[in-house]
């Protein structure tokens, strides 16, 4: 009785396994983009893939992390592509021999986002280290990714810049969440700290209570965004035709095209400047 | 802040829409782990009915293991089976990451010493009461843990569900070796977390609503099986 019983289940399970199967086989004709937080939650690839696809028969499939595990999971050949927004780091990877070469996309850019109480009182200033320096001098809390993305790259930069030694004061009013930009943003409005935050993926966001923008518009608030193929020499297996469709498609007057149509709430979230 | 019934009927929307995406996500959520628990229990039954049934050297170390593993936190087993699995992995040349097959895979690591360890426990109880009719009847090895693990098979079901419990909550195995590809490994437990990272938390919660339900509805099929298996046995 009991060896029908079991006979059963393995027959069982040989065919829940066998209807998963034919979903990881599929067909061959798909790549692999590695890419960030901020492309994915904004939206945008919802926007311009479909596009893509109808034009080559090419699926993408994105996984959405931070810039810095993107770069390390491309460096371990998990993805054909790269398409993330921190150019040192960008650069060094091509430097590494993983990616064939660099190229911009698109840009936009970083902004500070605060509490209505605005306790450092910085709302409206342009001046991004001035008014971290500001803000340290409040010791007013701050929200960081603290993850090593490309936002965390740039802030690092600008509290270097600003000469303040943010890192020391964490876990005082430096609070790193070490978590993606959605809930970092999350976090930082429920406790009332300031948040740095690309405008795409603010603009998008749901939860975003009463806070606003307090800093923008400062040039070196500026956010690149790059595109790789990884290189076929690194990692044999990557799919580096499919891949450079990609890339070719991306950078060429058709992909910028529908980069700069993508908006939400009547807004551009992304800046096209291939070739630039 | 959204209200309880705003979440609550958005749930209720979302199912009655019966919206392609979210058929596609449930169906997945449910083909991966109804899989890994399926799997873990090939694996999981018959270990813990050996573990629970039989002295040998070593048994309080696999013992204590399995009981030490049940509490593997998900995001170890996703890096273990990323770095297994990762094109410059030991088995990269397989191409299984990001795919469904990875995630089944993380999640019977997960569930495994969760079955296996219950098991051991229910069988070791009832291997109290068979132990001198095995042995006047000198039953063998193998018909003694089919013996064991048929008698207990209403108490294994709790077991599996157990299991089941497990594998349909967790979120940090699969986001990591699956990468929550659109269409292709997005389930409800990486569906809740990107549309909470995304703010939409009325979405998430009313997404975990839709989770719940389908772990009550699981669990239901399982418990009125096993009360029309009893009744059917005691008729």
């Amino acid at each position: 009785m009991y060896r029908r019983a079991f006979t059963g289940a393995a027959a069982a399970v040989a065919l829940s396994v066998g209807l998963a199967g034919p979903l990881a086989a599929d067909d061959d004709r798909f790549i692999t983009v590695q890419s960030t937080t901020s492309t994915q939650n904004s939206g945008l690839f919802d926007h311009i893939l479909p596009i893509f696809q109808d034009a080559t028969g090419i699926e993408v499939r994105v996984v959405a992390v931070g810039t810095g595990q993107a770069i390390r999971n491309a460096g371990n050949g998990d993805g054909d592509v790269l398409f993330v927004h921190s150019t040192p780091a960008e650069e060094a990877f091509v430097a590494e021999g993983n990616g064939v070469s660099r190229a911009d996309v698109m840009y936009n850019d970083f902004v500070i986002v605060g509490p209505p109480s605005d306790p450092a009182d910085v709302a409206g200033m342009e001046d991004v280290t001035a008014a971290l320096t500001k803000i340290a001098a409040a010791e007013a809390p701050f929200a960081s990714r603290g993850d090593d993305s490309g936002t965390h790259k740039a802030e690092m930069r600008l509290w270097a810049a600003a000469g303040v030694d943010a890192a020391a004061a964490s876990g005082e009013w430096y609070r790193e969440t070490g978590s993606g930009m959605g809930a970092t943003l999350n976090t930082g409005t429920g406790m009332g700290a300031y948040v740095m935050t690309d405008r795409a993926t603010w603009i998008a966001f749901g939860n975003k209570g009463d806070y606003g923008i307090v800093v923008e518009g400062d040039p070196r608030l500026f956010n690149q965004y790059g595109i790789i193929l990884v290189s076929p020499d690194a990692h044999p297996h990557i799919k580096a035709d499919l891949g450079q469709q990609f890339v070719d498609w991306i950078l060429s007057a058709d992909g910028q095209a529908a980069i700069a149509a993508y908006e939400v709430d009547g807004q551009q979230l992304f800046f096209p400047n291939a070739g630039g | 802040m959204e209200s309880f019934w705003g979440i609550l009927s958005e749930a209720f929307t979302l199912v009655l829409s019966w919206d392609p995406d979210l058929v596609e996500i449930v169906g997945l959520s449910l083909r991966v782990t109804l899989t890994a628990v399926g799997i873990a229990c090939l694996i999981g039954l018959p270990l813990g009915a050996v573990v629970g049934a039989f002295r040998f050297p070593g048994r309080g170390a696999v013992a204590l293991m399995l009981n030490a593993l049940m509490g593997l936190p998900p995001v170890v087993v996703g890096l273990m089976v990323y770095l297994m699995l990762s094109a410059s992995g030991p088995l990269g040349v397989l191409g299984l990451l990001y795919t469904p097959t990875a995630m089944i895979i993380a999640q019977t690591i997960l569930v495994t010493p969760i079955i296996a360890a219950l098991t051991k426990q229910v069988v070791e109880d009832l291997y109290a009461e068979y132990a001198d009719q095995f042995a006047s009847l000198g039953v063998g090895l193998a018909d003694r843990v089919g013996a064991l693990l048929w008698d207990a098979r209403y108490s294994l079901l709790t077991v599996a569900l157990a299991g089941f419990g497990r594998a349909v909550a967790e979120v940090g195995a699969v986001m990591i070796v699956g990468g929550n590809i659109n269409h292709v490994t997005r389930v409800m437990t990486t569906t809740i977390a990107l549309e909470t990272s995304k703010g939409n938390l009325q979405l998430a919660l009313a997404l975990g609503v839709v989770l719940l339900t389908l772990a009550v509805l699981v669990n239901g099929a399982v418990m009125a099986l096993r009360a029309s298996a009893v009744r059917s046995a005691y008729a």
